[in-house]
């Protein structure tokens, strides 16, 4: 069960397309194979990355052509069109920060998780979608955001605590830093692992479930399975943006509260 | 001054990170003749340990998340008007647990990629 074609597949009837195409995949791609990541190059995860920041750069104009009415965009329009789904969008998104990271942490790290919220839910979304696909069901999308979330949480920490944000890696008394200082250091590589991997596995696991009650009966019955698809790429979205918070906050909170 | 040194040296690492991946990562034709030897006598094997992996995982994460949403439901019927605070952390714990089965999924599907299909 292979992958499918998408609506880019089109592009290929393009001379121009092909020649970008296999000059980038002679620079870019790896020279070793691993199981069954050797599907082989493909460019049309970016182009669909690229659309899903393209929606979302529509969405946050319309929120700031929203913001510059007479009354700075208090009052909200009517029906729900774009503005109001961002508007809605931004005002969950902070409450959730808020709730998880206090508020006097809300402000500084809302554009984070809100980038990391919207990102994410729209490109599980998008795999909904007949003819695209997901970006997020390959670890190449996933490990871009997983490790800027690893480095963001170390990067806070020290800026919060100086380099004695490193002794935290020692555990609570001199005597045990040897052996928390191992499992401490895997801990803390296995978190952005995990984290990719998670948002991979569900979202290519779901894809394949659709896709294989779609080739049983193509009618009716994928879509309970395409509705539990809906339900996983909420789900997965916060998962992701709760866990980035949670590390994030024990990076930089202080024992002495 | 600082953040540019910070930035430049996350950059360093991440180019050391890159760099020493391609490394170890080259092989040579004889270690892949060898290992493609060894995986045609042992197809079945391979397949019965992606079968049990994921069904073992599956196991394992329908009681785990059995028992979280038993507790929320719990604690739903103790107090009905904290449905809301409940749900929450009852998604996001089940989401948790999903994940380790995931993890064991993504291993069954290396494994049944390798046999075929």
């Amino acid at each position: 069960m292979g992958e499918h074609g998408t609506w880019f597949d089109y592009l290929n009837r393009f001379e121009w397309w092909r020649h970008l195409d296999s000059w980038a995949k002679s620079k870019l791609q790896r020279r070793w194979l691993l199981s069954m990541f050797d599907t082989g190059w493909t460019l049309t995860h970016v182009l669909v990355a690229v659309l899903v920041i393209a929606f979302c750069t529509w969405g946050a104009l319309a929120f700031f052509r929203g913001t510059r009415t007479a009354d700075h965009g208090v009052v909200p329009p009517r029906t729900m069109n774009l503005r109001n789904f961002f508007e809605y969008t931004a005002e969950m998104v902070y409450g959730m920060v808020e709730g998880a990271m206090g508020e006097k942490h809300a402000a500084r790290f809302f554009p984070l998780i809100g980038t990391l919220w919207i990102f994410i839910l729209f490109s599980n979304l998008i795999g909904l979608i007949p003819g695209l696909i997901a970006p997020t069901d390959t670890l190449k999308t996933n490990a871009g955001i997983a490790l800027m979330v690893f480095f963001l949480t170390h990067y806070y920490g020290v800026k919060e605590h100086g380099l004695a944000y490193f002794k935290h890696f020692l555990g609570p008394t001199p005597l045990l830093a040897p052996l928390m200082l191992p499992i401490e250091l895997v801990s803390h590589v296995a978190r952005p692992l995990s984290l990719m991997v998670r948002l991979m596995g569900n979202m290519m696991a779901d894809h394949k479930v659709v896709f294989s009650f779609f080739a049983l009966v193509p009618l009716v019955v994928p879509l309970p399975f395409m509705l539990l698809g809906l339900l996983v790429c909420l789900i997965q979205a916060l998962v992701f943006c709760t866990l980035t918070m949670v590390y994030i906050s024990m990076a930089i909170e202080h024992e002495d509260h | 001054m600082k953040r540019t040194i910070k930035i430049l040296s996350s950059l360093a690492v991440l180019f050391a990170v890159w760099g020493a991946s391609s490394l170890a990562f080259a092989q040579g034709a004889d270690a892949q003749t060898i290992k493609n030897q060894g995986l045609a006598g042992n197809y079945g094997l391979i397949a019965l340990a992606a079968g049990l992996g994921i069904g073992i995982a599956a196991l394992g994460g329908g009681i785990g998340q059995g028992r979280a949403a038993a507790a929320a439901l719990d604690g739903i019927a103790r107090n009905p008007g904290a449905a809301g605070q409940i749900r929450g952390p009852m998604i996001l714990g089940l989401a948790l647990i999903e994940s380790l089965v995931i993890y064991a999924l993504i291993i069954s599907f290396i494994l049944a990629f390798k046999v075929g299909a």
